[in-house]
């Protein structure tokens, strides 16, 4: 059972650790059930996202951050937001376009950002284009010494644009700090991944750059928990950008109005019996982390929550027409002071400490992963189970995760935790 | 001191930034070990090393948005377009991200993307666009277009500087064709602000970069027929100067646009609406047009003297205008 699998995978969660992910998955589906019903009263403005059935990878990958790291959110992905510390009244409020959303109306979904505190960059439509940000916010909080990680999601969709290969194109060549989670959840809108890659694993996407990348059960929360904080730690310590390929599957339409009539009924039973939060409750109930009166307590303080965060949004009023010409542009310092955090000392940045001799090479380059150089060769094709991974009984092969689509008409789910692609670390 | 190119004047700027500002990098393809596809960040590597100015990957919605993400931590990076024309490749991280920023979600990304501009010098169609309207017509940014050295760097200066994602376009005709001596130390031009760069009473010539040079050039000839033509350097067409270009034809009651952007869509056109909004009763003509043809930048030098105003079409432009 996945369940236990994860407790294999896990040793060194602290009980708090077990149950705040299973919190953050809980408040990340009561938050978007509560959006629907309010969608269903027509007090949602714009469209609904579902991340129903891919709460596990939000909030076990942003839980493997720190504070002072920085993500930027996708649509479905609304629990990384919660755990990096968003309340939820920004998040209805954001959806029902109040002037007391963190975009003041302009802007709705996950659409929104905070670079002062809570370290978020707000996502845009068009998909891929955050790769290169946070590759530069990887790239710039090197610069300014700050040992911070970036990570941004993307899904299988997106995976095909243009921009992906630019921004982790760059990221590799540049070792640059950063974690990227690809959401394989089986299907574009309507178009399923077989049709859109020719391409068992997504995760192979990663040798183009000579990268590090995982394949992990996305509806495993403690595996992706695991192995988003094993890439953390690896891509701070300077190993470049990392690819984490999450198996799991949408199980709501594109968006509210599409009904997905295009999912095979096999497929979408064999993932609905593979709910993260259930599969969760199940570990953690056998593992007397959870019992009834703890569960009780959540639901209790989740209903209150909302309830509170709800009124909030619904009471907040709509953005004054005038405020639609203003802010396009910062006019100054008075609009923005604009100051980096430095974490090193400048006077090495500036001449003469700054200065190199005119010898046309990069330390460390060219001798990176995936390169036949002495630094961190790596045998793509080699495929070995994580250090802490699943005992002996348990170990996976990648082909038992390599076609979700086609495991799902097995009844049997795959073992797989969390297969690591690559060498170990140097 | 000696008169610098125009070529000169921007990597001074660049360097005195970056010798000033640590927050300051330059990022772009070609930038570090070659010092730039004209020369222009010349010896910056070797100055201020590898972690502020970057060679990247043939990339440039990377360079875009990796620029982006520099400046939400606080730095101030400098992309550079290899060649301006490929600044098509990042349209999308540029108009969709970069410039939505601060007025969705209150980011702004104080960062300037520059490169070569224009044509004149037989590039061809992928290698002499002007596409600085492409960028007006997005909220967002400011747009750079400067005619002088002595302007470059100080626009370039006062765009390092600025709080908004800044397009700096830099005409690579007046690269190595023009000098000028300029004052030694530090001085900024600030954007929004055009310059009467000829006085004159019949007709108004508003233009910038290289064309500012061909009007001028037309101007004196005009002279000679008697017409005095008002010379008005646009500098930056975001922030457009309006108060200027309006009490100038206010006075000359006359107003002739020249542009080496194609005509349709110019900023020619947005003239004639400000003009015909704010200043209507004081126009004795219609405001004429001298620009590009509405066509790709074609590569023979006969076809691209055909495609580019000179001044004798701004001449003939303006003694037709000032019979009016």
């Amino acid at each position: 059972m996945p369940a236990s699998d994860s407790r294999v995978n896990s040793p060194k969660l602290s009980r708090q650790q077990y149950l705040d992910l299973y919190y953050y998955m809980r408040l990340n589906r009561e938050v978007e059930e509560t959006m629907t019903r309010l969608f269903r009263q027509n007090k949602i403005v714009g469209g609904l996202y579902s991340s129903l059935g891919q709460e596990a990878i939000s909030v076990g990958t942003a839980y493997a951050l720190e504070k002072r790291d920085w993500l930027a959110p996708m649509i479905r992905n609304i629990g990384a937001l919660l755990v990096k510390g968003v309340p939820p009244r920004d998040i209805f409020t954001q959806h029902m376009a109040k002037y007391t959303s963190p975009t003041k109306g302009k802007d709705g979904t996950s659409h929104f950002g905070d670079l002062e505190n809570l370290h978020i960059i707000s996502p845009i439509s068009m998909l891929g284009d955050l790769i290169p940000v946070l590759t530069g916010v990887a790239m710039a909080g090197r610069y300014l010494g700050q040992k911070i990680v970036a990570m941004t999601w993307i899904g299988d969709g997106g995976s095909s644009t243009g921009v992906f290969h630019e921004g982790l194109n760059l990221a590799a060549s540049q070792r640059a700090a950063l974690v990227l989670i690809l959401e394989n959840n089986l299907w574009a809108y309507s178009t399923p991944v077989r049709r859109q890659v020719p391409l068992e694993n997504l995760a192979d996407r990663a040798k183009a750059y000579g990268i590090t990348s995982y394949i992990v059960d996305g509806n495993d929360v403690v595996a992706v928990y695991t192995t988003a904080k094993e890439a953390v730690e690896r891509a701070r310590s300077g190993d470049g950008p990392i690819l984490i390929e999450a198996k799991t599957f949408r199980r709501r339409g594109h968006a509210q109005h599409d009904p997905a009539e295009y999912v095979p009924p096999a497929q979408r039973e064999y993932w609905e019996k593979r709910d993260p939060i259930a599969l969760y409750e199940r570990f953690l109930s056998a593992e007397k982390l959870l019992d009834a009166k703890g569960k009780k307590e959540i639901d209790e303080k989740l209903a209150a929550l909302l309830e509170k965060e709800r009124e909030f949004a619904e009471n907040s009023p709509m953005p004054p027409p005038e405020l639609a010409s203003e802010g396009v542009y910062c006019s100054g310092p008075e609009c923005h002071e604009l100051q980096p955090k430095w974490e090193r000392p400048i006077d090495e940045l500036l001449p003469p400490k700054s200065c190199v001799e005119p010898v046309w090479t990069v330390a460390g380059f060219g001798h990176g992963k995936g390169s036949s150089g002495g630094g961190a060769p790596i045998h793509f094709g080699d495929t070995q189970v994580a250090p802490n991974g699943p005992a002996e009984a348990a170990k996976p092969s990648v082909t038992a995760l390599a076609n979700p689509a086609k495991k799902s008409l097995n009844k049997k789910p795959p073992a797989a935790k969390s297969v690591r692609r690559g060498k170990a670390r140097r | 001191m000696a008169p610098i190119t125009f070529l000169e004047a921007i990597r001074q700027a660049m360097f005195e930034e970056m010798a000033a500002d640590p927050r300051v990098v330059l990022i772009g393809e070609d930038v570090g070990v070659y010092g730039g596809a004209f020369k222009t960040s010349e010896g910056l590597l070797e100055k201020f090393g590898w972690e502020r100015v970057i060679d990247t990957p043939i990339s440039e919605s990377a360079i875009i948005g990796a620029a982006c993400g520099m400046s939400y931590l606080g730095l101030r990076p400098i992309a550079e377009m290899q060649f301006i024309d490929f600044i098509a490749c990042c349209f999308n991280q540029l108009t969709n991200f970069v410039a939505k920023g601060h007025y969705l979600w209150n980011a702004p990304a104080p960062m300037v993307v520059r490169g070569p501009a224009g044509g004149g010098v037989h590039g061809g169609p992928f290698h002499s666009l002007s596409p600085e309207m492409y960028f007006l017509h997005t909220p967002g940014f400011k747009i750079v277009y400067p005619s002088t050295p002595y302007d470059a760097k100080g626009l370039l200066k006062a765009s390092i500087r600025d709080n908004n994602p800044v397009l700096f376009f830099e005409h690579k005709f007046l690269y190595r064709r023009i000098k000028e001596e300029i004052p030694a130390g530090d001085y900024t031009v600030p954007l929004g602000k055009a310059i009467v760069r000829r006085e004159g009473q019949h007709v108004t010539i508003l233009s910038y970069a290289a064309m500012m040079h061909t009007s001028l050039e037309a101007a004196e000839a005009l002279s000679k027929e008697g017409i005095e033509a008002e010379v008005i350097d646009l500098r930056t067409l975001m922030p457009l100067d309006e108060e200027t270009i309006l009490n100038s034809v206010r006075k000359t009651n006359k107003c002739l646009v020249v542009h080496e952007d194609t005509k349709t869509g110019g900023i020619a056109g947005e003239i004639a609406a400000i003009l015909s909004e704010k200043a209507f009763h004081d126009l004795d003509g219609p405001l004429v047009r001298v620009t590009s043809l509405d066509t790709p930048v074609p590569y023979a030098p006969t076809l691209e003297e055909a495609f580019l105003p000179n001044a004798q079409k701004v001449f003939a432009a303006a003694k037709s205008l000032a019979r009016f």
